[in-house]
């Protein structure tokens, strides 16, 4: 598939939704079209201004509670914007409080239930005490994409509609916090808790958002062994801690 | 007596942590205190004029530096010079110096609430509320709602605070006595919302206003203009020794301090501050295999790791970015990527700490040559010329432990 203008990676209101390093999620997506000698482009969507419809990636990142409820403030006003470039193939790609954006509802602060985008049926209530860890996710056999590693860091404890997929169900840590999966996953859309950021630790999953738009004929390999050895140690600290959480588990149970 | 016991007992604890190298003392040493003589605060803090210096980043600088300003124009000062902020390095501090009047703490920003009445604190310096450790730390709004209960219940107590900051202005309320000083901001990345109505905050070279709610800088007697601290009474070269912008803005906030609320006659107050070169081991040097030393810096979370990368930019030399992920350093290293490390592109660059990989994946695709080796020191070696190594917590305390 040959494309007569740049990928358009768009950081949407990274004043607001760029907490956790979520900036790095655009810059791996551009840097990962380059080295493919495919023209990208960062787009930024300040907080304030509207979102544009000609974006090919929209990029919703995490968040502190105020600035969540003001980034789905802007985002719901540019609701149409979002959903016709959708209708034109778009891809998004959801992390943390920007996750809990695309559903129905969300919980901000002082218990109030305010209106997502709703984009997927999920919605978000607040957990008992917060999901601090790394996390390890075997994603959904049906993207065919391998094991995923990240570190999560939020309060919402995630519920998904009847029918919808989960990104991937989660083998240390806690993900969505309810019935052991992360995210969401549907078309050209996918959600997660994981930080890390997620895209710099998962090259296949970037790959597999930018297949989405590019087709998958155009990824060409990429040297990634620095970034194999990077998820070599990760994946093994994940276990060790996943190993002593079910120690404590265990020992909880018996006690 | 008890108060008797708890120090003794507490200084024998701290004699034993130094003597047999588990670390500096003063954190054990307060815990054994504390836990003998829970009032014990109270009782070592009696009869003493008591100032407190909080901040996200620079606690431990100005509070030296404004110790170091008192001690100049004669005043006998006792202070937690080993940046042990918590409640148990603040006791250990104060048991083992009963004589001076006038103490000067540096308090970890989460524990400021926890320590002012105990302490009977005369006056809260407050420097800067940024991102830090949010695996650990929670978000910046909960600690200036912390700070802003202590302001709001504790009428009487002076406030020197930085106009810039808009978490810090938000979290003195409408308190009637501060005095502000504007130190600029030049990290905004955590400030983007109105942190009394949420809205969106605009920002004009020099100051911050809410179009939706009024909450804007408050106009400040004093403001740090380049080098420049102009006050008042006319304006003050600051002229450090100590390196960078950041250490400029400490050192505003502690001449303020010295000159607004101690009376501190500015040229001496000026000299006991220029004469300080190294702070708890910041801007410190490590010798390296081959005879050659280099120079740590300490860089905790994202703003500040800014202000050092755009400080070395334009010098000479190589560059180590050591980084840990233990409890202190923050366990999620993501800020990484909120760190502007293409400004390296053009040194010899080494990705080095614990989590040397996530350095160098960052790097990768920021464009930084670089070499990967875990060992900071072995790492410096292996760059020609002078070297500076810039290191997250964990790590600059082992490279610096000798200095302290």
């Amino acid at each position: 598939m040959t494309r007569d203008s740049a990928v358009r990676v768009g950081l949407v209101f990274p004043e607001l939704l760029g907490t956790y390093g979520d900036r790095g999620n655009a810059v791996v997506l551009v840097e990962r079209c380059r080295r493919r000698a495919i023209e990208a482009e960062l787009v930024e969507v300040a907080a304030g201004e509207p979102i544009p419809a000609s974006l090919d990636i929209y990029l919703f990142g995490g968040g502190e509670d105020d600035a969540q409820v003001m980034a789905a403030a802007g985002m719901c006003a540019s609701r149409l914007a979002i959903d016709a470039a959708r209708a034109h193939g778009a891809v998004v790609f959801a992390v943390c409080a920007g996750l809990q954006l695309l559903g129905s509802t969300y919980e901000a602060s002082g218990g109030r239930i305010l209106d997502g985008l709703g984009l997927v049926d999920l919605s978000t209530r607040s957990g008992d005490g917060r999901l601090i860890g790394e996390c390890v996710v075997q994603p959904d056999a049906s993207t065919g994409l391998p094991i995923l590693t990240g570190f999560e860091n939020h309060g919402g404890r995630t519920t998904l509609g009847p029918g919808v997929t989960p990104l991937g169900r989660v083998t240390v840590g806690r993900g969505n916090g309810v019935d052991g999966v992360d995210g969401v996953l549907a078309d050209h859309l996918l959600g997660t808790y994981l930080h890390g950021p997620a895209l710099p630790r998962n090259p296949a999953l970037a790959d597999h958002l930018l297949a989405w738009v590019l087709g998958e004929d155009a990824l060409t390999p990429i040297d990634d062994q620095l970034v194999d050895r990077l998820r070599a140690e990760r994946l093994h600290d994940a276990q060790l801690t996943g190993l002593a959480a079910r120690r404590r588990d265990w020992h909880l149970n018996r006690g | 007596m008890r108060t008797a016991a708890a120090l003794l007992a507490g200084r024998a604890a701290g004699w034993v942590s130094r003597a047999t190298g588990r670390g500096a003392g003063t954190q054990v040493s307060g815990r054994v205190m504390l836990a003998i003589d829970p009032q014990l605060l109270t009782e070592v803090a009696r009869g003493r004029r008591v100032a407190i210096v909080s901040a996200t980043n620079g606690k431990t600088t100005t509070t030296r530096l404004l110790a170091e300003a008192l001690r100049a124009c004669g005043t006998p000062i006792v202070t937690n010079h080993t940046g042990a902020n918590m409640p148990a390095g603040v006791a250990a501090a104060l048991g083992r110096d009963p004589e001076p009047d006038v103490a000067i703490l540096e308090v970890d920003e989460r524990w400021v609430p926890k320590v002012v009445d105990p302490l009977d604190a005369e006056v809260l310096i407050l420097g800067n509320l940024t991102r830090d450790q949010l695996d650990r730390f929670g978000e910046v709004r909960s600690i200036a709602t912390r700070w802003r209960v202590v302001s709001d219940t504790h009428p009487k107590i002076a406030v020197v605070a930085n106009a810039s900051d808009p978490h810090v202005v938000w979290s003195v309320g409408a308190h009637a006595n501060v005095t502000w000083v504007a130190l600029g901001a030049p990290w905004r990345s955590d400030a983007a919302t109105c942190p009394e109505c949420a809205g969106l905050l605009t920002w004009s070279t020099d100051a911050f206003h809410c179009d939706h709610c009024g909450f804007t800088q408050p106009a400040s007697a004093y403001r740090l203009d380049g080098d420049t601290l102009v006050t008042p009474k006319g304006d003050v070269e600051l002229a450090l020794q100590l390196p960078g912008d950041w250490n400029r803005m400490n050192a505003a906030l502690a001449l303020t301090t010295a000159i607004a609320y101690f009376d501190a006659d500015v040229t001496r107050a000026l000299g006991g501050m220029r004469a300080v070169e190294v702070v708890s081991g910041r801007f410190s040097t490590c010798r390296l295999s081959d005879g050659r030393d280099a120079r740590v810096l300490l860089a905790k979370n994202p703003a500040g790791w800014t202000e050092v990368l755009r400080w070395l930019e334009p010098r000479a030399g190589a560059v180590v970015l050591a980084v840990n992920a233990h409890i202190a350093d923050g366990r999620d290293p993501s800020w990484l990527w909120d760190v502007p490390y293409e400004l390296l592109r053009d040194k010899a660059v080494a990705a080095s700490g614990e989590r040397a990989l996530d350095v160098a994946v960052r790097l990768d695709y920021g464009g930084v040559d670089h070499i990967v080796e875990p060992d900071p020191l072995r790492a410096a070696a292996r760059l020609v010329g002078e070297v500076h190594i810039i290191a997250s917590y964990t790590q600059f305390t082992h490279l610096t432990r000798e200095s302290w």
